[in-house]
């Protein structure tokens, strides 16, 4: 379904990601734990091209995401097919980054219309089934600075959900909610889960990670120290990096 | 304990309750504000009188000339000026800003160099060159660059002084209106074009619907004050002997005399322009804020009926008292 292979990712003369190497199958939940600057995020930026791997490759069902190999090379796509691509992955940020101006439904028809040209009174219908989904159906026609961060966030997992995409990727989507509104977000994501979806989290809740988790992968430093079911890497973790890790945010 | 002082509907004086005297609230007195206000008051009545009563004013010629047919004419010439030199000028100004945000080093060079050579050298010092343009280049050609010409026209027949106006204010205000641009796209978070790009949507839709309206929140109050600007930097072009409204009312004084009541008139003219823009642009800042601010302050006219509704319900609220008040009095007795 995904496969990441030998990614390496520099900013400048920083080395953030040194060789990743992932696989996740469709309908697993895979949740990317480890300390900040362990390149979780641009590991997870690097799966829909936002960032550009200086090498390795990504496939989803196959497909190279962001370039076309012509014998030992890989060139870089056009935007328009990149942007065509990432239509098949749904992305939720840390700040929502939801369209201040345009309401709620708004902000989940945007897309189907404008990247997938389906027609819009369909899209409207769908958008509001959404909403309805995320426990939002009353708040489809608020603007977003309207709504509390976790109702925010509700909408932009709604917003990704619109492009029926083969695998959800969630960068720390809680990280910057009030305490008492991260149950909201996550409660959505386990129902997302449970009803099959692929999905990449990085996050820093163990606790989501131990329920919802099939794998459960740990990284520092640029790579991956460990990965395994919830169990074993939360509960009996190989390497001194993770236990370490663990007995500081546990 | 007292028992609690029963509630009562009736308005009235608090002092009307049974038991404890409830305490009055004393607004705190403002001496110093009554003070100013009626300074300013006489201020404006002294200010007032001196525009009425002095008749070197000349205020019937000023109603005389107002609708004159040769200074409204001018007033559309003064308009069309301001008209197609912001419009050319934003829309030239847009393709400065894109350029000097793009990645290519000589476009932004490029853009950065037009910026500062039309805002460094005085519009009227530009004008007078486009006037003269001819004695640059008498004719110009087209063609492919360095290549052969299909055709030429004299530099003369093709760049009047209206067209040479134009040209000025448009490539002059290009610069200005390319930093107001680019202020505003700088304005809206990375983020939103980060989201956009990662639901695939397609770039020019990215500008139009989720940069552009964003950006105009801060590009419009910028925008205004240029086409204020523009409004009244269209007098400059007098020196092109351009009949606009500042050159007509010049031509028409140097005739009759009447020098103030003309300049009035010029200038009741220019307040009537900038006023109506003030309110147009008034009404597109609300158009953006849409989902910026939680809830949009009423408009002035809005405000004024809703104050209007107020007093009227007050008024309402006050004669129902009044009719219960008297009514329960009939019934006691």
């Amino acid at each position: 379904m995904v496969e990441l292979r030998g990614i390496h990712k520099s900013f400048g003369p920083l080395e953030v990601l040194r060789g990743i190497d992932l696989r996740v199958r469709a309908g697993e939940v895979v949740v990317v734990l480890g300390p900040s600057g362990s390149g979780k995020s641009t590991l997870l930026r690097c799966v829909n091209h936002l960032e550009k791997v200086n090498r390795g490759s990504v496939r989803i069902d196959g497909e190279l995401i962001g370039y076309r190999r012509t014998g030992n090379r890989l060139r870089e796509l056009k935007e328009r097919e990149i942007l065509r691509q990432r239509t098949h992955i749904g992305f939720v940020f840390q700040n929502f980054n939801l369209f201040p101006h345009l309401t709620a439904l708004e902000n989940v028809a945007e897309a189907p219309v404008a990247a997938q040209g389906r027609p819009r009174r369909e899209v409207r219908e769908l958008a509001a089934e959404l909403l309805d989904r995320v426990g939002l159906a009353d708040r489809a026609d608020a603007y977003p600075r309207r709504l509390s961060g976790g109702q925010q966030q509700r909408v932009a997992i709604a917003r990704a959900l619109a492009l029926r995409p083969k695998v959800l990727l969630f960068d720390e989507p809680t990280s910057a909610l009030d305490p008492e509104l991260v149950g909201e977000v996550l409660e959505v994501m386990k129902d997302l889960a449970r009803a099959g979806t692929t999905m990449v989290v990085v996050t820093h809740e163990i606790g989501f990670a131990r329920e919802v988790a099939d794998t459960v992968v740990f990284m520092d430093g640029g790579v991956i120290v460990e990965q395994g079911p919830p169990d074993e890497v939360l509960d009996r973790p190989k390497h001194e990096r993770t236990r370490s890790f663990l007995a500081k945010v546990l | 304990m007292t028992a609690p002082a029963p509630a009562i509907d009736r308005p009235g004086p608090p002092e009307a309750q049974p038991g404890e005297k409830p305490l009055k609230v004393v607004p705190a007195r403002h001496p110093w504000r009554w003070a100013a206000t009626a300074v300013t008051l006489v201020l404006i009545a002294m200010a007032g009188n001196a525009l009425v009563t002095n008749p070197a004013w000349d205020w019937h010629f000023v109603g005389q000339y107002l609708f004159y047919e040769t200074v409204l004419r001018s007033v559309g010439v003064t308009l069309r000026l301001t008209v197609l030199g912001i419009v050319l000028g934003f829309l030239l100004g847009t393709v400065i800003a894109l350029m000097r945000l793009s990645a290519s080093p000589l476009l932004t060079t490029v853009a950065w160099g037009y910026v500062w050579l039309f805002r460094s050298v005085p519009l009227i010092l530009q004008l007078l060159f486009w006037f003269n343009l001819a004695l640059l280049y008498d004719q110009i050609s087209f063609g492919i660059p360095f290549g052969p010409s299909f055709f030429a026209v004299g530099t003369m027949d093709l760049i009047g002084p209206m067209t040479a106006a134009t040209l000025g204010l448009a490539l002059h205000q290009a610069a200005y209106a390319a930093e107001i641009v680019r202020s505003g796209f700088l304005s809206v978070d990375q983020g939103q074009l980060e989201a956009a790009a990662a639901l695939g949507i397609p770039r020019g839709r990215q500008v139009r619907r989720i940069l552009l309206p964003q950006a105009m929140r801060s590009i419009v109050p910028n925008a205004g004050n240029e086409i204020i600007g523009m409004v009244k930097g269209t007098s400059v072009v007098y020196i092109m002997a351009i009949p606009e409204l500042f050159y007509q009312v010049q031509v028409i004084y140097a005739r009759n005399g009447r020098v103030i009541a003309l300049l009035l008139v010029a200038a009741i003219w220019y307040l009537l322009l900038t006023t109506v823009l003030s309110i147009v642009q008034y009404h597109v800042e609300r158009h953006y804020a849409r989902g910026a601010v939680r809830t949009l302050p009423p408009t002035p006219l809005q405000r004024v009926r809703r104050f209007a509704g107020t007093v009227a319900a007050a008024r309402r609220q006050r004669r129902a008292g009044r009719e219960q008040f008297a009514a329960d009095l009939a019934g006691e007795r």
